[in-house]
């Protein structure tokens, strides 16, 4: 790997030796990286390149499925997210899916508190509604919900929902979002609505965003890592990546020779 | 060559194919009419037998005896009295079969879709499968030496329930399993990202989620236990009493209509009971297809 920045202090996220198999092929391989508080840092790379198992392995998704396998280490404010819960760490680990995935039967008002009411944790009504507002205020969606909070969830238009997937990512205030591509499943208008969301959200929180729109990350990433063939390639500040690659696989990639 | 290609296309067929067409068409509905008049005739056929006998005394109260129906068909009237024992011993039977195998059910689909492809998962599924295919006599049977022979030391509601329910059961489980193989693999993963303990996604999230699919499963189950005679005799008998309690003889709808068959005085209730048995049953198809429309 190549220009690696070395001097990330305190970082939020502190990957090292992580290795991803899935059966008996390696998907992820001997990925080491740091990730900064407070930043956009993207995840990029063509189809099958493992960014989106390596977001995965984050919140140790992968535990669901029998057939994967991971090695190696990952750092969560200096602790070892494989020796935490996985209750607990996914609590601190907010998730955002390709698709909107509202719970179905739930309202607005209830999937937004969803982690607190699945979890069963009992917080009064004010609470709950102070919650919900400031949830949907942090994705712009309070002044087009507030009248219809009770209406079920999957009756927004797909931006809308994915909006509302992200404020129950928040309503935990989480220490990190994984997106997992975001925006692949939305028009051009609601995915320029996410991306200032990201924008303004890094403020608080601490954002990893798998994309595989070059443009997406060019706009809105701090860092970029860009992987290939499970290898992490290149990482650095995206204006530098994007304007003077290291390795010739990522100019490659930016100048769509590959991918 | 251009002489070929100009006779080619001049041939005319279309008389042939519109014929062709015709013939096909009225085909399908003749044949799709064949495939519904069962049912309408059975319909048109009890209501006409039938219907003279419905009344609000046919539903609240027994049955009558023998010489009693007698003395009515003699005089030309309708056969007084009614079939409540049997609603009633149905509803009772019905109800606790579905409390027993609905949880037994509902439990075992989750447990086959959370193992898909394992060995005990295929193996239970098969079983089930097969558990489908057992007669329902055969059931009866075994609830006869189960619960008749050592739980209630006598014919009983509580062993019409057993056998019913074992009945009842692959259905529930497979329709359980189906439902929940339906719901996005994204959606679990969104609760389970949200840190929600594994039980809870499944009871909370799941389930919910899929409720109008396993409700359909339910009521198809019990819409074909409803009807079931076989088991029925060899374990609750019938009683010509109301009888609420599970561990006495108790009486249902189709044994009523059995009862009825073999006694010539009481033939005219045949036609009623089955009406009302039929009745229940359309209801409940229909509910059942209502809510799996309702869920797509």
């Amino acid at each position: 790997m190549t220009n690696t920045i070395a001097d990330i202090k305190d970082p939020i996220l502190s990957i090292k030796d992580l290795s991803i198999s899935y059966d008996k092929h390696k998907a992820v391989k001997n990925v080491t990286v740091d990730i900064k508080r407070n930043t956009v840092t993207a995840i990029m790379g063509p189809s099958g390149c493992g960014k989106s198992t390596l977001l995965r392995a984050l919140n140790r998704m992968h535990e669901l499925y029998e057939n994967i396998h991971t090695e190696g280490e990952a750092l969560l404010n200096g602790l070892n997210i494989y020796d935490m819960s996985t209750i607990k760490l996914r609590r601190k680990m907010g998730m955002v899916f390709q698709r909107p995935n509202p719970f179905p039967t739930m309202s607005i008002y209830d999937n937004v508190v969803a982690g607190y009411k699945l979890n069963g944790i009992r917080a009064k009504k004010k609470e709950k509604d102070e919650i919900v507002e400031r949830s949907l205020r942090d994705v712009a969606l309070w002044d087009e919900v507030k009248d219809s909070l009770h209406k079920k969830g999957t009756f927004l238009s797909g931006g809308q929902q994915q909006r509302l997937c992200i404020a129950r990512a928040l309503a935990f205030s989480p220490e990190v979002i994984l997106m997992d591509e975001p925006t692949s499943a939305l028009d051009p208008i609601a995915t320029s609505k996410v991306e200032d969301l990201l924008v303004k959200l890094k403020e608080n929180y601490s954002i990893v965003l798998v994309t595989h729109n070059m443009s997406q990350a060019a706009r809105i990433s701090d860092y970029s890592l860009f992987m290939y063939l499970g290898e992490l390639v290149e990482y650095g500040k995206s204006k530098n990546m994007f304007t003077n690659p290291v390795d010739p696989r990522t100019e490659e990639y930016l100048t769509g020779k590959i991918g | 060559m251009v002489e070929s290609i100009k006779t080619l296309s001049d041939q005319d067929h279309s008389a042939k194919r519109l014929f062709k067409d015709k013939f096909v068409y009225i085909g399908v509905i003749v044949l799709s009419a064949i495939t519904i008049s069962p049912i309408v005739l059975i319909i048109a056929k009890l209501i006409i037998k039938g219907y003279r006998q419905i009344s609000l005394d046919f539903l609240v109260q027994n049955t009558p005896d023998s010489f009693q129906a007698m003395t009515a068909v003699a005089n030309g009237e309708i056969i007084p009295g009614g079939i409540a024992n049997g609603i009633v011993g149905t509803f009772v039977m019905v109800v606790l079969a579905a409390v027993i195998a609905i949880p037994v059910g509902v439990l075992t689909g989750i447990f086959l879709y959370e193992n898909q492809g394992k060995f005990i998962a295929n193996l239970t599924r098969n079983i089930s499968d097969i558990l489908q295919g057992v007669p329902s006599i055969v059931l009866g049977l075994i609830s006869y030496l189960w619960i008749v022979k050592h739980v209630t030391n006598g014919f009983s509601a509580l062993a019409g329930s057993v056998s019913l329910s074992i009945m009842m059961l692959p259905m529930i489980v497979r329709s359980t399993e189906e439902t929940l193989k339906m719901i996005p693999q994204t959606l679990k993963e969104a609760a389970l990202a949200l840190g929600v303990p594994y039980h809870k996604v499944i009871f909370r999230v799941l389930i919910p989620t899929g409720f109008s699919g396993l409700l359909t499963g339910i009521l198809i189950g019990i819409s074909r236990i409803l009807g079931e005679t076989a088991p029925l005799m060899l374990t609750a008998l019938g009683s010509s009493m109301i009888n609420i309690d599970i561990t006495k003889p108790t009486s249902a709808i189709p044994l009523l209509i059995w009862d009825f068959y073999n006694d010539p005085n009481m033939i005219g209730l045949i036609w009623s009971s089955s009406l009302l048995l039929m009745a229940i049953v359309l209801i409940l198809n229909i509910v059942a297809k209502q809510v799996a429309a309702k869920r797509s």
